[in-house]
């Protein structure tokens, strides 16, 4: 293979592959391929209150299962005094707190971030019981009760085709205060729920049904209490109906806490105990979402980049990352356009120092060093001194200038002069020697090209370099850095004509 | 006064540049197809030395049996004051160069002495302190690229044949001829001027005149971009110029092919009174002015090189000589 095929193969293996992880995290980990998305993320904190008798103390709460069209991001648990582990039970997972002694009322907090997805809430198969335990409606006080129901039942039956029609006659029925079976049914069961009722109905019925607890996420909600819906086999397969509208599915923003199963709090050595939820919305950056959703499964391909960095390595990496970036700026400008610059990857070092000092502040004070520090050095050029030391004497002569500059600035009360510091102090030094060697030998008009060509490279970098899209790219797709390398192999096989070119060979065309 | 009106720039930067169609119609070549297809090419990487220190191209030179400058001396390591000064105080006329200088930096030309002064080539004088000063830079990489240290070469001045004197102001007049595979393709002579400070640089105001490959006589000159028929100082008529051992000259530079294994490689060669042609340095990516100064461009030549037969990578110098000035000659 020919070194020219060999690159473009290698390209585009390279393009490939960056392109395809960048795909990848933003598919299938949810990197958001622009910047500035958000997400909400809804935080939902369970307390549980209750009075402690005095002696040991158990509080065993059922955790929310997991939800297809919910991803919970985070749990903490918070529970001073007491001992807190999660134990499984039958396809459930139950938070236990356990205390030896306590008195008086206590508060105990589960709080869970959860982001919700766009999808269906439950497609999991369901391996619950489809036992039906028929109610005991023999006694004699029950019978005008017992009848109600196989009214409500008949009736419904008439006017339904399925199991799934008939539900959501039944719950019509049910929600129609007009109706006297259901009115003579609520009286009888006073303190029972519109679910609770409606599973009453459907075990006489012969249906298998359950409840489902959970929440509707709706922003800024306190003291809630847990919701009930209502699940129905239908031969085939479970169907969840809303009860009060009676309507098939799970509405939408419904957190599902508790499928099926028994209570959702059990508590020994307590009295008066109660669960009540809040919900707040936060909007957060869809990149962190995606970060914090994938860490638990600890994706390789998170894992093992930068963000397994502490937060302060990663910034400085958010710099470094940019830095292909602007010496693929150089590599433009030199095979397409032939800029002359003084030190070819200087001005991407200069780049970064803008974008730290802001440019305007940086150009002056980059300038004023250049200035300066060329006339300090005409000034030793006369001292015969040997180059090392005279250019450690301009680095010296460098800093002196840094140093005053912040603190003249200062004074003014120009802080953003400050920023100074950013720049790299040898490579100055080194510039203006370069410079100054230019200005003997090829007299200031070349000094200025030169350097006005490298402040040209350094602020076209740094124009590339702080768009908020090359940043975001950069530092939440670095394999695009893959991309970006195929992209200069394949410049570097460029062979046509500079932009300079065209002007340098204008006299041989006429 | 300079105008800077967005209009005066519209226009003189739409009358500056040439259609890229027409430059490669006209077989121009250019910075990165010269550094692709030529330079990665045709040059080995480990045979960049011979070339980029000139201690090593004297040296190879010398055995090679091609004429070169004669050498004085050459300070590998940073020499004291008394070395220097025993080297050059009896001197009457010599050159400090870097060994690895890049693009004619760091080359200082003293042509004669006045008491205790050092008259450089444009008349002005420097002291003993002022050549030590360079020579200490030069070992410490000033000139070198990436500013490696260097080594300090001195040089015997070439007693210049005059038949340049009318044509070269201030400075030293020099030949360079591109040599491909071993056939030389293109010459021509940088003439500095008064305007290019006594230097052969073309961006800097020397005059570029191409030489006809076959007969040594002047085809085309060009300043600046402008094509002219006399000396911009001297007023003498370009058309007159004939380079004196001319198939010498060609022939020493044909041989740097053997001598370095380059193939594409730019030689440098000035003309010594008595001497004739002798090889001052030789490049390992040339540059492209020599296009402007004959106002060819070099594609279809090297092509032509590049596809003739293998039989005739085999042949000597002097036959691949006379082919080139046969094939090569403006008719």
């Amino acid at each position: 293979m020919s070194p020219r095929v060999q690159v473009y193969v290698i390209a585009a293996l390279l393009a490939l592959v960056g392109a395809g992880l960048t795909a990848y995290k933003n598919l299938e980990l949810g990197f958001p391929l622009l910047p500035g998305e958000y997400r909400t993320v809804w935080t939902i904190e369970a307390k549980v209150g209750f009075d402690a008798d005095g002696g040991p103390v158990k509080a065993a709460l059922t955790l929310p299962r997991e939800q297809r069209n919910m991803e919970i991001l985070g749990e903490t648990f918070s529970s001073s005094g007491f001992g807190f582990y999660i134990a499984r039970e039958d396809d459930e997972y139950r938070a236990i707190w356990s205390r030896r002694a306590a008195q008086g009322p206590q508060s105990l907090f589960y709080q869970l971030d959860v982001y919700q997805r766009p999808g269906a809430a439950l497609a999991q198969p369901l391996s619950l019981s489809t036992d039906v335990q028929k109610p005991f409606l023999g006694a004699r006080e029950q019978e005008a009760v017992r009848l109600a129901i196989y009214s409500l039942v008949e009736q419904a039956h008439e006017r339904s085709s399925d199991d799934e029609s008939f539900t959501t006659q039944l719950l019509f029925e049910l929600n129609d205060e007009e109706n006297q079976d259901r009115n003579l049914i609520f009286r009888y069961y006073t303190d029972r729920s519109l679910v609770d009722v409606a599973l009453l109905v459907l075990a006489t019925a012969d249906i298998p049904a359950h409840r489902i607890r959970g929440l509707y996420l709706e922003d800024d909600r306190r003291r809630l209490s847990p919701e009930d819906l209502l699940e129905v086999y239908d031969g085939k397969r479970w169907i969840v109906f809303e009860p009060i509208s009676g309507q098939p599915g799970v509405p939408e923003n419904f957190f599902i806490w508790q499928r099926g199963g028994k209570s959702l709090l059990d508590l020994e050595g307590g009295r008066n105990s109660q669960v009540t939820f809040s919900v707040i919305a936060n909007d957060v950056p869809a990149r962190d979402v995606s970060m914090r959703g994938t860490k638990d499964e600890k994706d390789a391909l998170v894992d093992f980049s930068i963000y397994s960095l502490p937060i302060e390595q990663q910034s400085i990496f958010k710099l470094i990352l940019l830095v292909p970036v602007g010496a693929m700026v150089v590599v433009l400008l030199r095979v397409f356009v032939g800029l002359r610059t003084s030190g070819t990857f200087m001005p991407v070092l200069l780049a970064i120092a803008f974008i730290e000092t802001q440019l305007i502040t940086g150009l002056a004070i980059f300038t004023l060093i250049l200035i300066l520090g060329l006339w300090v050095r005409f000034y030793l050029s006369r001292l015969n001194l040997l180059l090392v030391s005279r250019i450690a004497a301009v680095v010296v002569t460098v800093v002196i200038l840094m140093g005053a500059i912040s603190v003249v600035s200062y004074k003014l009360g120009i802080e953003q002069a400050l920023t100074v510091t950013f720049f790299p102090m040898i490579i100055l030094a080194w510039t203006i020697e370069r410079m100054s060697i230019v200005w003997e030998e090829d007299g200031p008009y070349e000094v200025v090209v030169q350097s006005g060509g490298s402040l040209l490279v350094a602020i076209l970098a740094w124009w590339v370099m702080t768009n908020r899209y090359i940043e975001h790219w950069t530092f939440n797709f670095p394999e695009l850095l893959l991309v970006l390398l195929a992209f200069i192999l394949v410049v570097g096989n460029y062979t046509g004509y500079r932009l300079s070119e065209l002007m340098r060979f204008r006299p041989l065309v006429r | 006064m300079l105008q800077f009106s967005v209009k005066h720039i519209v226009n003189k930067v739409r009358g500056g540049v040439v259609s890229p169609l027409t430059l490669r119609r006209m077989g121009v070549l250019g910075m990165n197809a010269r550094n692709i297809d030529y330079i990665a090419r045709y040059n080995d990487r480990e045979k960049f030395p011979i070339v980029d220190d000139k201690l090593n191209t004297k040296r190879a030179a010398k055995s090679a049996g091609i004429p070169v400058p004669e050498l004085i001396a050459a300070f590998e390591s940073p020499a004291s004051r008394k070395r220097v000064m025993d080297v050059i105080d009896p001197l009457w006329q010599f050159v400090i160069k870097p060994a690895r200088g890049s693009g004619g930096k760091g080359i200082l030309v003293i042509a004669g002495r006045n008491g205790d002064k050092y008259k450089k080539i444009s008349g002005a004088e420097v002291e003993a302190l002022d050549i030590l000063r360079h020579v200490s830079n030069i070992h410490s990489g000033l000139y070198s690229l990436g500013g490696k240290p260097d080594r300090v070469m001195v040089e015997a001045l070439v007693d210049f044949d005059p038949v340049f004197d009318r044509y070269s102001v201030e400075g030293v007049p020099d030949v360079r001829v591109i040599v491909f595979r071993g056939y030389p393709v293109m010459a021509m002579l940088r003439c500095s001027t008064h305007a290019s400070d006594g230097k052969a640089n073309l961006h800097q105001g020397a005059v570029g005149v191409g030489i006809d490959l076959a007969s040594g006589r002047s085809c085309h000159a060009v300043m600046r971009g402008l094509r002219i028929d006399q000396h911009p100082d001297t007023e003498v008529p370009f058309d007159a110029l004939e380079v004196p051992d001319w198939y010498e000259l060609v022939r020493l530079a044909a041989s740097c092919y053997e001598m370095t294994g380059l193939g594409y490689l730019g030689c440098d060669i000035v003309l010594d009174r008595e001497r004739g042609p002798l090889l001052l340095e030789g490049n390992a990516r040339p540059g492209l002015a020599i296009q402007i100064a004959n106002g060819v461009g070099l594609r279809e030549r090297l092509g032509f090189i590049e596809n003739l037969d293998e039989e005739m990578f085999k042949k000597d110098v002097d036959e691949r000589v006379a082919f080139s000035m046969r094939e090569f000659a403006v008719s």
